[in-house]
């Protein structure tokens, strides 16, 4: 008796990790291990002192975020926003290089201000910034935004950069020449669509974005919208199966003329 | 013999002596069954139960609330809402939302037939020049971007917006370039991020464009775009719902009020009403509900005005305070879907030209949506939601043409119209107490901006309500009061 429930229970249970992954298609989530979310979902649903677990769990995630994404401003306010921006970057694990530098540094402050022999720290202008893998967020960017000759910058593979993350680098759209954002879960066709702001973007790296759809469409308006960049990692070919219990709105675009007509139909009715 | 016919007697009768038990049987079930329910219900009738001898409408608000919103809409659910999260402890302010429009059990979108919420355009800007429209744009922003964290419901897949931040970009002509350049003064001063750009560099960035007769053009960077105002009226509401807000289907048909006379220094005699009772008409039955309350929120938009006359609101001598109406008037906008595979591509804004006419890109696949709206002569009549597509042949499209040549040959895929709630008087919003009317908030007269700023003012009402002040943004400038004075709070606009 008892086995063929628990069957059906484990049933429930693995269904509910394959379907947990369409919590990924949208933008928002920023889920690193998609099964362990599922076994929760599912106990959550069945015992209500897991919600609280879950709870406090979000609430933890949320507070490391948030102090690694602190603005540095001792730093800024002894040294200026170049070497809290340093600071920021190394805390995080990431690299830089200032003007006049030839190698990449990801050691300590206090190294690269060796390096920094013939510079005053207050002089000192970041060139590139590779930040790829960590958890920046869209506060972190605060750090930033201050800079005044960024040329380089590396924002792959980070899970909380998010569209409206894009819209805060329109800071650097006069002197930004090479962006990667390769591999960012949350990253969508909408939040590509403010890099037009960008016109002397010469290189730009899209491959691997998961949440964009019609990847082949959106290559050729990217090349429409920066005709002097060079995008790598986006195919013409590349289309994406359908996404589970994708939101209505996504399957607007898929069929834009049905869904507007349903629309209109749905409105007057 | 004898014993044969006994035999075939007794054979007879079996049929009998073996069904007869068992029905004496059944009938004995039965009545006991019946015994218990007979006993259930005479439990029931006892006081103090939940028994009542009248079958109960599932959609009835409960007999009383502290706080009534009427309207539904996005600003009204926003602002029921922000009392929940804002309330003190857990449960302290009961809130109902009215609404007439919608169905409980049904979530499509067929069932806000006439809202403005889900009709519209979904911009967000902070392109204004009162320094109280980009603090509330600024926070509604803000709040978009962070809603999973506001709105989350445990157990729900996370609430994405779907924004698309592409920014507005307003074109100006010889002779509002001054207003524009003072406009972006004040948004810069209030933290947007906007850009100014010359007629030469509006061509550089945009090829498309045909730059006749523009002087200035300023353009959002940050926070700008659209979204979904499906997404964030239902996140709003599941999430209200979720912290306990009451839901009632219904129409609000009048208010029970108790009024006290004073008489002022000057002898002019002022009557003062407190709101007692909300009476609510449920749909498609004759039965009604009265909801006693301490207070009143007015966020029925278009139709405000109505709601406000129930109040008593302008109904008294034309020169005395309670003779000032609510200036909310309903009025029709049309918004043109269209396809064109030549059109601008990713990078294509949301397009505010010289002469007011807007159009934007939406998804992909060349389509576009736009529109203007009609100056006073030729306002449409609001009794229905016909569009007209004659206006779009000679208005719109004419215009839209000239800026982005482009648009030439296009093709008119679809089209609907929705209720602006227009302030008549400033086109600004009304929002907080009326001076004689203790208890009735107003948060309506957004006049088109409602969906942007509807989680700022939602934050607003709340903390009139709970803490008695605005404590994030003072909005002390959309007051009634303005309305009795005669001070316009005027949106000095390129358009």
């Amino acid at each position: 008796m008892a086995a063929p429930t628990l069957l059906r229970q484990c049933r429930g249970i693995v269904s509910l990790l394959y379907s947990s992954s369409r919590y990924n298609s949208s933008s928002t989530s920023s889920t690193a291990n998609p099964a362990k979310v599922g076994v929760l979902q599912y106990l959550c649903n069945r015992f209500y002192d897991i919600e609280t677990f879950v709870e406090v769990s979000r609430a933890l995630k949320k507070w490391n975020l948030h102090r690694n994404n602190r603005f540095c401003i001792e730093a800024c306010e002894r040294y200026g926003y170049e070497v809290g921006a340093a600071v920021f970057v190394l805390n995080l694990k990431g690299r830089i290089r200032a003007w006049g530098q030839n190698n990449w540094h990801q050691n300590s402050i206090t190294k690269w201000k060796d390096d920094l022999n013939f510079q005053r720290l207050e002089e000192v202008r970041l060139e590139a910034i590779d930040i790829s893998g960590s958890i920046i967020s869209y506060n972190g960017l605060d750090n930033l935004v201050n800079l005044k000759a960024l040329k380089y910058l590396d924002l792959s593979r980070c899970p909380n950069i998010d569209d409206w993350s894009l819209s805060r680098l329109t800071v650097f759209r006069d002197t930004l020449e090479e962006l990667s954002l390769a591999g960012c879960p949350q990253i969508t066709e909408r939040g590509l669509a403010c890099l037009h702001h960008f016109q002397n973007l010469k290189h730009l790296d899209v491959s691997d974005l998961p949440s964009v759809q019609h990847k082949g469409l959106v290559r050729i308006l990217l090349e429409e919208m920066l005709p002097q960049c060079d995008i790598v990692g986006m195919g013409y070919g590349e289309t994406e199966p359908p996404v589970e219990g994708a939101t209505n709105r996504r399957e607007m675009e898929e069929h834009p003329e049905a869904a507007i007509n349903l629309k209109a139909r749905e409105i007057h009715t | 013999m004898f014993g044969g016919r006994t035999a075939l007697l007794l054979r007879g009768l079996r049929p009998w002596l073996r069904v007869e038990p068992r029905r004496h049987r059944d009938s004995f079930r039965d009545f006991t069954k019946e015994f218990d329910k007979f006993r259930q219900k005479a439990k029931g009738i006892l006081p103090g139960s939940d028994w009542t001898p009248l079958p109960i409408s599932r959609d009835l608000p409960p007999e009383q609330a502290d706080v009534v919103i009427v309207g539904g809409g996005v600003v009204g659910w926003s602002v029921a809402y922000w009392l929940k999260r804002n309330e003190p402890q857990s449960g302290a302010v009961r809130v109902v939302v009215v609404e007439r429009d919608l169905s409980v059990s049904c979530l499509s979108s067929a069932r806000y037939a006439k809202a403005s919420t889900v009709l519209s355009v979904g911009g967000i800007r902070q392109q204004y020049s009162m320094p109280e429209n980009i603090q509330m744009s600024l926070f509604s922003a803000n709040f978009l971007r962070l809603i999973d964290e506001y709105l989350h419901v445990i157990g729900q897949p996370p609430v994405d917006v779907q924004f698309n931040p592409s920014g507005y970009l307003f074109l100006a002509s010889d002779e509002t370039a001054a207003i524009l350049e003072e406009n972006v003064k004040v948004q810069r001063m209030e933290g947007a991020k906007v850009s100014l750009l010359s007629p030469a560099e509006l061509k550089k960035k945009y090829p498309w464009m045909n730059t006749d007769g523009v002087v200035l053009a300023s353009c959002g960077l940050e926070n700008e775009g659209w979204f979904d105002p499906w997404t964030l009226l239902n996140a709003l509401r599941s999430k209200a719902i979720s912290m306990g807000v009451y839901q009632s289907c219904g129409e609000v048909t009048s208010f029970t009020s108790d009024t006290t006379e004073m008489v002022t220094q000057d002898g002019e005699q002022i009557d003062f009403s407190r709101i007692k009772y909300v009476n609510v008409h449920m749909p498609n039955s004759t039965e009604y509900a009265s909801i006693q309350c301490s207070l009143v929120v007015n966020a029925a938009g278009a139709w405000s005005s109505k709601v406000a006359e129930m109040a008593g609101i302008g109904t008294g001598p034309p020169d005395s305070i309670s003779g000032v109406k609510l200036p909310v008037e309903p009025k029709k906008r049309y918004v043109y879907v269209w396809h064109c595979p030549d059109g601008p591509g990713l990078g294509f804004p949301m397009l505010i030209d010289t002469t007011g006419a807007y159009c934007r890109r939406e998804g992909l696949g060349g389509n576009y949506l736009g529109g203007i709206s009609p100056t006073e002569e030729e306002e449409p009549d609001i009794q229905d939601l016909e569009v007209d597509h004659e206006f779009f042949q000679e208005k719109v499209w004419p215009k839209l043409a000239h800026r982005v040549p482009c648009f030439e040959s296009l093709k008119v895929k679809s089209s609907w119209a929705g209720y602006y709630d227009y302030n008549t008087f400033d086109q600004s919003p009304v929002i907080g107490l009326h001076p004689l009317v203790d208890n009735l908030y107003f948060a309506t007269g957004f006049s088109g901006h409602g969906l942007q700023q509807a989680p700022a003012v939602g934050q607003a009402i709340a903390e009139l309500i709970l803490d008695g002040k605005y404590k994030t943004i003072d909005l002390e400038a959309f007051s009634f009061n303005r309305l009795i004075k005669g001070e316009k709070a005027l949106e000095r606009n390129v358009i």
